[in-house]
């Protein structure tokens, strides 16, 4: 997929040097929006995306806490504003007046991993490839660009491989980034590549650093993270739906936090109010859990999923069953363990699709 | 280059022109949507829903209950459950309303035509059955007989009991009933279900549409199983949360289905090959 050709003038690669990368990003940012991996707070525990700042910390040692999903998909976003005005043609009637807020602004998130990158893929089946097309989803979406590395960071939570992806997936990225000793290599992937390279203000990398950056790659292909088997869970959710037994031994522990849900690069549901200020007003939609018992509960105080055992069940349901059968096969799960990592009572969803896994092959289904 | 791609969310601005009071809490307005040209070409099938909106409060789904070919309102019934519904029973004419839609499925009339119709509802479940009902009257030649049963507590629960006369004039046949005897009612007294089995209509060629509450339909649809009708030759329309209603937030699933884009209309067939998660 990447293009062979000899750097020229239009660069296909470039190399930035460790102490350099803060100042290539800040030349980008007077065109993007450029969000980094930085710490989330005092201390370098919890890492997100964050739009790039003079002498922050740029941090591509390890997976972010939490996904950049809030660049496509901010955690709360203006729809609609609305304002009551009085007619103009007859001023004893009111009007309204509706403004539709779609930011176009160009963005690029560098340092994305596979699995982020793969969480919008996700996204885009439900945002983009529906009925209806989320405008909204859509002008972010289609405005970002993504620089992704060659992931050498895998841990025990890891399994990108077992969904679909894997450490070294560049499918939706624009730019590949491999980091090797004294820095990155960066490669365009996709023709968006170019115009980033130019404004870069890099020198293209040396014969040995691309041999470098080759072998990188190599190995980081040859990883394979996870070893979650999938089979089966498609037909298995449904055929376990009412074995309670089943989901009170995956989800009884189950806090109903949403900590999951919040850190998820493919939980993508939302809600939407209205906050008014006297005559106008916003509508917004904001990210929401499926975890939460309000998410579900009808106006008449009826609730088809009344505990965390039907909340679960739609989670899991939902990731690997409910969404392959709806988008073509894809699993909305990007195996980057995020949910794994910050469970407050450590609940492992690869053992819960193993759970159903086992109660389905299991079952003498006649 | 730029495509231009509508939004979704973004409602058509309307006026209310008239608004009905039905019951103690259900009121039925009348909507023109200001846009003459889109006012024109709204075009739904009977059982589609719309999301109305009064900005500043939010949101909430109704069937549209006017015929498709009337096109000087559209008509919603609205009942008072929460913050949404409580302030639309507010709005008189010439109020702004929002409308987002036509949404969902709507009712596979085709597949219907030279069958007998059975409509079965309960209470406020009249509304989505009110245009299907409508849209067959005016296409009298392709329905076998039409009847309806409905139910409601008492008769001061009924709705459209003003037009009630005019259907059974066009040749629907009628029996109504309420839970408990009240001072002046002629009609018949019992649940609807109840009803159901003494009416005990034969399900050959005959297809049964119901609405109304959760309990009802599980008793009707014992019911009608007890009376030969299979599953295919049952319908009804699905309530749930709704936000987005275009398949996107993802509030309204069962399993992979999405009652606000796949729904609200299901057969019994359909719904049971669905995950039971109503
Ligand atoms: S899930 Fe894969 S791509 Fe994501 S951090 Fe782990 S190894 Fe890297
Ligand atoms: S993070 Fe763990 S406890 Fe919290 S909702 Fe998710 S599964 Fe339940
Ligand atoms: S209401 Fe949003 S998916 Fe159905």
């Amino acid at each position: 997929m990447v293009a062979r050709r000899k750097e020229k003038k239009s660069q296909n690669r470039i190399f930035i040097p460790l102490e350099g990368l803060n100042q290539t990003l800040e030349n980008l940012s007077k065109h993007f929006t450029v969000w980094v991996p930085m710490p989330s707070g005092e201390n370098e525990w919890s890492l997100e995306f964050k739009p790039l700042h003079r002498g922050c910390k740029i941090l591509l040692d390890r997976q972010s806490t939490l996904p950049p999903k809030k660049v496509i998909l901010p955690q709360g976003q203006t729809l609609i504003e609305y304002e009551y005005k009085k007619s103009e043609s007859d001023p004893s009637k009111q009007d309204l007046v509706l403004r539709e807020v779609i930011d176009e602004s160009p963005i690029i998130v560098f340092g994305t991993r596979p699995c982020d990158v793969r969480g919008f893929l996700v996204c885009d089946k439900v945002f983009l490839q529906g009925r209806y097309i989320d405008v909204y989803y859509r002008a972010r979406r289609l405005n970002t660009l993504f620089a992704t590395l060659f992931c050498r960071e895998a841990d025990d939570a890891c399994f990108c491989s077992s969904v679909g992806s894997g450490p070294a997936d560049m499918e939706g990225s624009d730019i590949g980034i491999t980091p090797i000793d004294g820095g990155w290599i960066l490669e365009g992937l996709t023709d968006r590549a170019s115009e980033i390279f130019s404004l870069c203000d890099c020198e293209a990398p040396d014969e040995k650093q691309i041999e470098d950056a080759r072998r990188v790659q190599e190995e980081v292909r040859s990883m394979r993270v996870g070893n979650l088997r999938t089979d089966g869970v498609l037909e298995g959710v449904k055929g376990q739906f009412q074995n309670m037994e089943l989901w009170r031994d995956i989800a009884e522990s189950c806090l109903s936090c949403g900590v999951c849900t919040y850190v998820c690069p493919t939980c993508y549901c939302f809600t939407i109010t209205d906050e008014p200020q006297g005559l106008r007003g916003e509508r917004l939609r904001s990210w929401d859990s499926c975890m939460f018992y309000q998410y579900t509960q009808e106006a008449s105080g009826h609730n088809p999923r009344p505990t965390k055992l039907e909340r679960y069940r739609n989670r899991l349901g939902h990731k690997f069953s409910y969404f392959p059968l709806r988008y073509s096969g894809m699993i909305a799960c990007c195996g980057c363990g995020r949910c794994i990592r910050s469970c407050p009572v450590s609940i492992d969803i690869r053992q819960g699709v193993e759970r159903v896994r086992e109660a389905h092959h299991g079952c003498v289904c006649s | 280059m730029a495509v231009y791609v509508p939004n979704p969310y973004l409602p058509e601005i309307g006026t209310v022109t008239e608004v009905i009071p039905e019951t103690p809490n259900i009121k039925t307005i009348r909507v023109l949507l200001r846009d003459p040209e889109r006012m024109k070409n709204f075009n739904f099938r009977p059982g589609q829903v719309a999301q109305l909106s009064v900005f500043g409060v939010g949101e909430a789904t109704f069937v549209i209950n006017s015929p498709p070919t009337c096109k000087d309102y559209l008509q919603f019934s609205v009942m008072k459950v929460g913050e949404v519904t409580n302030r639309i029973h507010q709005l008189v004419p010439g109020d702004i309303i929002g409308v987002r839609g036509p949404l969902g499925n709507g009712f596979p009339y085709e597949m219907m035509e030279g069958k007998d119709i059975l409509f079965i509802a309960g209470g406020i479940g009249m509304a989505p059955l009110r245009t299907l009902l409508l849209f067959m009257l005016e296409n009298k030649n392709n329905y076998g007989e039409i009847s309806l049963i409905y139910g409601a507590r008492t008769p001061q629960d009924m709705c459209y009991r003003y037009e009630i006369p005019v259907w059974q004039k066009r040749g629907v046949n009628v029996v109504l009933t309420v839970d408990t005897e009240a001072p002046g009612w002629t009609h018949r007294v019992g649940f609807v279900p109840t009803v159901l089995s003494e009416e005990a209509p034969s399900p050959k060629d005959r297809i049964a549409i119901v609405c109304g509450p959760p309990i009802m339909i599980k008793f009707v649809l014992f019911g009608l199983r007890e009376l030969g009708f299979e599953d295919w030759q049952i319908y009804t329309t699905l309530e749930k949360r709704m936000k987005c209603g275009i398949g996107i937030c993802g509030r309204c699933n069962m399993g992979e289905k999405f009652v606000c884009l796949d729904g609200p209309v299901f057969s019994m067939e359909e719904l049971q090959s669905m995950v039971p998660e109503l």
